[in-house]
């Protein structure tokens, strides 16, 4: 593992030549920190499977890849026109982590709300960006967080005036290229959101077919008093990119966060959601549907650190998983001492479609307080035979029946999301995915038929 | 008289010389090979069997104590444990109840324990109150008729050396665990049971019943063994605080269960919990574990746990045989400032396994308690089904209720749900109760009564009467 940890520091050396060269000298602040993410990676290498929080996932095939950075941001309009989401939003779009400003649209940007890239927020005011960056996701992170500090060039800046209600949505568009050599990125996003504003921010992680990439991002959101913002993660990546992602929210008094977090492409994919709720009132909602098919492995951890007294957290995570799919699940949620009346659910339902697919699901709770009512449940099963038979006496065949239900199953998650344009793209992927023998077209035609109803 | 004195020369060296190791009770504190050749040559082992030891001590020196555990507690020094002493002979002990310090007498009194076993309990020289002997004389007859051996594990060694050799560390291995490695290498005693194919076991067996036997030390070794049809429930330690010297206890258990066989393992734990601030309390680091070995074979663990000061357990049920059952029902009491990090592992392997979670977990005063599961189902268990419940009842804002359940699940007809709630007595369930006529303290005891139920229920009528006491003593000045 070392010669893998070394050609990754290897090329952040090479990096940091080539930047000093092309650009001057950084601020200090950011050189300092690529050091501190450099060294923090270099003593904690990648993880191992004897590592808990990375138990049962293996990161081999990212320590062995052999990435390169990416230098520009090319990509055809009409390929990026099929992959963009069909909504009216704010847009930044980044190719391998680069910025590309004509797959972008901020032209109509309301009052109080900033967009931008990262590297044009750094080159504005770095010392802006410098206090908050990095106050949430340390080094200390994961080994990951770590290597994205050192590496960090670009990503988005988002800023919230206090009060501002952003009519459009946020969308931060990911797209990944088929290189001849797979490229790695490290985007960084920041949301600064003020006080009694609010929001939704997508996160749409897509790609060309051929593309085996490797993103490393992190993401940092800071809620003022009383905002409510609403965030997606809908990664629908080509099936042999490598993700690693991290997305840690802080919550003010009264804020919500809702989060939606989509896996569906991806070879490896790993989440990582925590929301520490530090004021009274706060409450964060997390839902999840991972769908795991061919020798896709998607490992989601979350974490809710009830800070304050009066808080509330909600969870509803969903997997399917087919083939040899490996899925993980882990969700804690941590009172701590006198964080009194507290409510904290958490909910795990596994479908799996295949004998040699696996889940590992571990539902954790840590609770140092008395007056609070905290649940977890998590099941893993197939579908209900009943439910199955009720369909048949209905006139469904059975594999048709199958099929309704799994997307059922997944429907739990879907119709929480109240954004069209994403609910639809996701039924449509979730339907996509549902294997050929559950009869797809009459199955499509099942669904309207039933909807007419 | 050159002669007598030459005579008294001699006697006087042997009564002071050299000849004084051999009669020694106790090895000085320290563990290398020799202690362990030293134990067995003690006990008159076979050299198998120091073999057997040996190997797995060479296996502890090549592991590292686990520190995942919810836990915090100083480094044990291991070299600092002497691993043999021979029973307490009866002129050390406490010669009667006077002796005995009467904040034990008092719980005694409260749990409601007979007199005569009360003086057994502290470590009276029992002969003199209590004739234990004559009970196990009779009783053992009665096992003998039906066929079942049940006897210490120095003497099945000696009798039962097949028996031994095809099950001593099948379930557990000597490499299992740190604390089940250190087990197989310095193991003074346990118990052994053998029932016999198609023999149901006639009475419940109990280790309570060996009250007077040897000591069986920190290192317990316990191995029972069901053959086909056969059934039996043991029962283990009992409700009233035991007496005891040693701060590290590291048993092993080992159940086999063949075909159609069924164990009922029960487990009533109440050592010494330690003084206010947590010092002097035993460790109780346990490696428990049942092999489910034939078709439809059924292993059940109930436990309640509320004494030791930190308690490290995980009785668990490899469910090998098609159709075979575990179970598994526990409630843990941790008051004052206990720790216990305590749960079960099912592994499903066979066809149609089945098992069953019922975890109750109580935590007051500064305690912490986790509960600690996992459930595994491999690619062969088709239909195979657990269900888990695992509830947390916190009592004050000082203490803490933490649950990691595992589910490691590789197949599609598994069905695997998991429950877990953490609550506290709520505020109107009190007001209810005493705007009945119920005082708080009994409202408190009765709501948690009813929490730990469905565990209670699992346990044979006797004990379950003493566990509610015991929970009721445990839980004092918690509330209010």
């Amino acid at each position: 593992m070392n010669d893998d940890v070394q050609r990754f520091l290897d090329l952040f050396n090479e990096r940091n030549a080539q930047r000093l060269s092309s650009q001057g000298p950084e601020p200090t602040w950011i050189a300092a920190r690529r050091q501190a993410g450099a060294a923090r990676f270099e003593a904690l290498g990648f993880p191992t499977r004897r590592v808990e929080a990375w138990k049962y996932t293996d990161v081999r095939a990212i320590a062995r890849g052999d990435f390169a950075l990416a230098t520009d941001a090319d990509f055809s309009q009409a390929s990026a026109a099929a992959l963009t989401l069909p909504l009216e939003a704010h847009r930044l779009t980044f190719v391998d982590g680069v910025f590309s400003a004509a797959l972008s649209q901020v032209d109509d940007l309301p009052k109080g709300v900033q967009l931008l890239p990262l590297s044009r927020a750094l080159a504005e005011n770095h010392e802006a960006v410098g206090g908050p960056l990095g106050r949430l996701t340390g080094v200390d992170f994961s080994p990951f967080s770590a290597l994205n500090t050192a590496f960090m060039e670009e990503g988005a800046v988002v800023r919230l005036a206090p009060g501002t209600r952003v009519d459009k949505p946020i969308l931060l568009q990911f797209l990944s290229r088929a290189n001849e050599t797979p490229v790695m990125s490290h985007p960084r996003v920041l949301v600064e959101a003020g006080d009694r504003s609010e929001a939704t921010v997508i996160e749409h992680h897509v790609g060309e077919e051929a593309a085996a990439n490797f993103t490393n991002l992190v993401e940092e959101i800071i809620l003022g008093r009383g905002t409510l913002l609403t965030h997606y993660k809908l990664q629908e990546l080509p099936l042999a990119d490598l993700q690693v992602s991290s997305i840690q929210v802080e919550q003010g008094r009264d804020s919500r966060f809702t989060s939606f977090n989509i896996n569906l492409g991806g070879a490896l994919v790993r989440t990582d959601l925590v929301s520490d709720l530090n004021g009274e009132g706060a409450e964060a909602n997390f839902n999840g549907l991972f769908y795991g098919q061919g020798r896709q492995h998607v490992d989601n951890h979350t974490l809710v650190n009830h800070n304050a007294p009066h808080t509330f957290s909600k969870e509803n995570y969903k997997g399917i998983l087919d083939d040899r799919a490996h899925g993980v699940f882990n969700g804690k949620v941590i009172v701590k001492r006198d964080s009194q009346k507290i409510e904290g659910f958490q909910s795990n339902a596994n479908l799996l479609l295949s004998d040699r697919a696996e889940i590992d699901a571990k539902p954790e709770l840590e609770i140092y307080a008395d007056d609070v009512k905290c649940s977890h449940g998590s099941t893993t099963g197939q579908l209900d035979e009943e439910a199955v038979y009720a369909l048949r006496t209905r006139g469904i065949d059975e594999q048709t029946a199958r099929g309704l239900l799994t997307l059922a199953f997944a429907g739990e998650v879907m119709e929480q999301v109240e954004l069209d344009a994403v609910s639809e793209r996701i039924e449509l992927a979730v339907a996509g995915k549902l294997p050929e023998r559950f009869n797809l077209a009459g199955l499509v035609e099942t669904a309207m038929a039933l909807g007419d109803d | 008289m050159a002669t007598e004195e030459m005579e008294q020369l001699v006697r006087r060296e042997y009564k002071e010389g050299f000849v004084t190791d051999i009669e020694s009770d106790t090895v000085p504190p320290g563990l290398d090979e020799s202690t362990i050749e030293f134990i067995s040559m003690k006990k008159g082992e076979p050299d198998w069997m120091l073999e057997w030891r040996l190997k797995a001590y060479h296996q502890w020196l090549k592991m590292t104590p686990p520190s995942w555990a919810h836990l915090d507690y100083p480094p044990i020094d291991y070299q600092a444990i002497s691993y043999f002493s021979a029973p307490k002979r009866d002129e050390d002990r406490p010669q009667s109840l006077d002796e005995v310090d009467p904040k034990l007498l008092e719980t005694y009194e409260k749990l409601g324990i007979p007199l005569h076993e009360r003086a057994a309990l502290a470590g009276v020289a029992v002969d003199a109150v209590f004739d234990s002997v004559s009970v196990t004389t009779t009783f053992r007859e009665k096992l003998y008729e039906a066929g079942v051996i049940f006897c210490s594990m120095s003497e099945a060694i000696h009798d039962y050396p097949e028996l031994i050799k095809q099950y001593l560390g099948t379930v557990v291995p000597q490499g299992d665990n740190y604390f089940a490695a250190l087990n197989s290498a310095v193991f003074t005693d346990g118990s052994f049971v053998f029932v016999p194919e198609g023999v149901t076991c006639p009475m419940e067996l109990s280790t309570y019943f060996r009250i007077n036997e040897a000591n069986t030390g920190q290192f317990e070794r316990t191995l029972i063994i069901c053959e086909k049809q056969a059934q039996v429930s043991y029962l283990e330690g009992c409700t009233a605080p035991m007496r005891d010297e040693n701060q590290l206890h590291a048993a092993v258990v080992e159940l086999v269960a063949l075909e159609d066989a069924y164990i009922k393992y029960s487990t009533v734990q109440n050592w010494y919990p330690g003084d206010e601030d947590g010092k002097g309390g035993i460790y109780n680091f346990v490696t428990k574990r049942g092999d489910c070995r034939g078709d439809r074979s059924r292993i059940s663990w109930t436990q309640v746990e509320t004494g030791s000061a930190i308690t490290w357990k995980y009785p668990s049920c490899m469910l090998r045989g098609k159709d075979s059952i575990g179970e598994f029902y526990s409630v843990a009491v941790t008051n004052g400032r206990q720790q216990a990090d305590t749960g079960t592992k099912m592994i499903h392997i066979g066809e149609g396994t089945r098992s069953y979670i019922v975890s109750k977990g109580i935590a007051a005063g500064r305690s912490n308690q986790s509960y600690r599961g996992l459930v595994k189902v491999g690619p062969r268990a088709k239909g195979a089904r657990n269900f888990t419940q695992c509830d947390s009842l916190l009592i004050g804002d000082t203490c803490g209720a933490h649950t990691f359940p595992y589910q490691e699940i590789g197949n599609s007809t598994a069905t695997v749900e998991h429950e877990a709630t953490t609550s506290t007595i709520g505020e109107d369930q009190l007001f209810y109760c005493q705007s009945r006529g119920i005082s708080e303290e009994d409202a408190v005891s009765m709501i948690v009564n009813g929490f730990c139920k469905d565990v209670f229920q699992e346990l044979p009528m006797e004990f379950a009467v003493e566990a509610e006491a015991l929970l009721g003593v445990t839980l004092e000045g918690a509330v209010g």
